[in-house]
């Protein structure tokens, strides 16, 4: 957890998919993580653990670019993070789009192919086309490619959404609670439409998430964090109820019930506050 | 109601030079309508582009007060309210209230100058509810320079402009500038709302810049069918409400908005009968 002064030039030069070095980002007084090395390797999937607040989003808003560290350095597929990295793809939150949006689910993903490109991309629409039709056969969405975005299933919606990450064939995948809100089925099948992208094409995963049970055999490493404290190791080493009790800096317990982990703290609001499972509309 | 099915009379007048004027400049303006319309339906900015109108009704009647060119005064209102608003963020909760507050106001203003002027009175309506007259082929050649430069712009900016609109949260994850677009777009808009403002009035301008837009949105998902089908009506509402309007010699808008109205009712008993065939 120290800051190694002479780590900051070797940052950019390694083959890890994702490096921080010394990382700290604080707005104003407020010190969200600070001293954050971490090396994410090709291939390796990690969990983003903690409470609201914990500064997991800004975690990956960093990695996108979108937000600048207050110290250390950082490098995401081997070069620092800048606006629009084609090795990097994302998937955000679920969030019901509105039915009446003029978008269908092959436009979503195409726009994750070249919609950050100036012009109208005319010469390339057969390229985009083809490799667009490939993903969604990719992720099993092809039967309903052709819909409205805005009324299909939240399960449906983030099929789509990972194709729109995968069409770019990204290093990197960030992503950002994509679970949320999606019943049990479609929580397992997201998540292993994601495990399978990593383990065929070697891409890291950087998993952002309030419940680590529907990816725990997914999971290689957790990076836990509370209140500008850290941890970050394997699911057996994180999740226990020594290492918690010291994150969280009052007592936790970790329960083990078939092949599930709960965490029970002192306060509702010190686990990890649940408001997921809302089902699907 | 025989005046306006007067055949003889409309094929008469439609030989007129202003005429001829007016329904080439309707014809472009349906075209920058239909473009732009979706990208205002998807971004949320209907009531934006009402509160630019009503900005460019303001600049338009300072512009009438001091003697100077209307169309020009127009385009000044509309283009402030558009860099006012397009440095709003969508996202804030206060974004319509703005709109709101602004809009209001800078029509109070419009009263006002419209009120002080003393010139003819058909001035002072034509800018609330459009006028043929008074297009010649200079005003159309200023009207085509400025739609010609919006497409340029857009020719540029389109797969961003739409990304960012239509998502803009993994937009902005990939590098799109979406703030910076926003604030483009707005201005496209308000061009588009001046330019409009002259044929069918500040108040009426939704009826052209999003009925159609609207209306092609409930029948098709895809953006391109959406910008064809928004052109489509935009051109049908605005040359067809023209056509309409010369018999009578009514204002334009009253058959521009009532012939996009009619489109957007049979689109949307489209869609209800594909849903209720589908359940």
């Amino acid at each position: 957890m120290t800051i190694d002064p002479g780590s900051r030039t070797v940052a950019a030069s390694t083959s890890d998919a994702v490096t921080l070095r010394g990382a700290r980002l604080s707005y104003g007084d407020r010190v969200l993580w600070d001293g954050l090395d971490l090396d994410i390797r090709p291939g390796e999937f990690i969990a983003v653990l903690g409470p609201n607040g914990s500064g997991k989003t800004s975690l990956l808003r960093v990695l996108l670019g979108l937000q600048q560290l207050s110290a250390g350095t950082v490098s995401v597929a081997g070069v620092a993070p800048g606006k629009g990295n084609s090795h990097i793809g994302y998937i955000p939150q679920q969030r019901a789009l509105e039915p009446t949006l003029a978008l269908r689910g092959r436009d979503l993903v195409g726009l994750g192919f070249d919609g950050h490109r100036w012009g109208l991309g005319i010469a390339d629409r057969r390229a985009r086309a083809a490799r667009v039709d490939e993903v969604l056969a990719d992720v099993g969405a092809t039967g309903f490619a052709d819909r409205s975005v805005g009324l299909l299933s939240g399960g449906e919606q983030q099929r789509l959404r990972v194709a729109q990450a995968l069409v770019n064939d990204p290093r990197v995948l960030l992503c950002d609670e994509p679970l949320l809100s999606l019943d049990l089925a479609n929580q397992a099948a997201v998540s292993s439409l994601i495990d399978a992208r990593r383990r065929a094409a070697n891409t890291a995963v950087l998993f952002v998430t309030h419940e680590i049970n529907p990816i725990l055999p997914l999971v290689d490493r957790i990076l836990y964090l509370v209140d500008g404290r850290f941890r970050v190791g394997t699911p057996e080493e994180v999740m226990t109820s020594a290492t918690l009790t010291a994150l969280y800096g009052t007592t936790v317990e970790v329960v083990r019930v078939r092949g599930q982990i709960h965490v029970i703290g002192a306060h509702s609001d010190l686990c990890e506050d649940a408001p997921h499972h809302h089902g699907e509309h | 109601m025989d005046k306006i099915f007067d055949f003889a009379q409309t094929g008469a007048l439609l030989k007129v030079d202003f005429v001829i004027a007016a329904i080439v400049a309707a014809a472009v303006l349906g075209l920058l309508a239909g473009v732009l319309g979706p990208l205002i339906v998807s971004r949320n900015m209907v009531f934006a582009v009402h509160g630019t109108s009503e900005l460019a009704l303001t600049g338009g009647a300072a512009a009438l007060l001091l003697g100077w060119d209307i169309g020009g005064g127009a385009l000044a209102g509309s283009i402030v309210a558009a860099l006012v608003l397009g440095l709003l963020s969508r996202k804030n909760s206060d974004y319509d209230s703005v709109i709101g507050v602004v809009l209001s106001f800078g029509l109070g203003v419009g009263v006002l100058m419209l009120w002080l002027y003393r010139g003819r009175a058909s001035n002072k309506f034509g800018l609330l509810t459009g006028q043929i007259v008074g297009q010649d082929f200079a005003s159309i050649a200023l009207l085509v320079g400025c739609v010609v430069g919006v497409f340029a712009v857009l020719a540029v900016i389109y797969r961003p402009l739409l990304f960012a609109s239509v998502d803009p949260e993994v937009a902005r994850a990939r590098g799109v500038p979406t703030k910076a677009l926003a604030l483009v777009f707005a201005v496209m808009v308000g061009v588009a709302t001046a330019l409009s403002v002259r044929t069918i009035g500040s108040l009426l301008v939704l009826a052209l810049m999003v009925t159609p837009a609207a209306a092609a949105c409930r029948v098709t998902a895809s953006p391109l069918r959406v910008t064809l089908l928004a052109v489509l009506f935009a051109e049908v509402s605005a040359i067809g409400g023209i056509i309409l309007s010369l018999a009578p010699g009514a204002p334009v808008s009253a058959f521009v908005t009532t012939i996009s109205f009619l489109i957007y009712v049979v689109c949307w008993l489209i869609s209800r009968s594909r849903r209720l065939t589908r359940a």
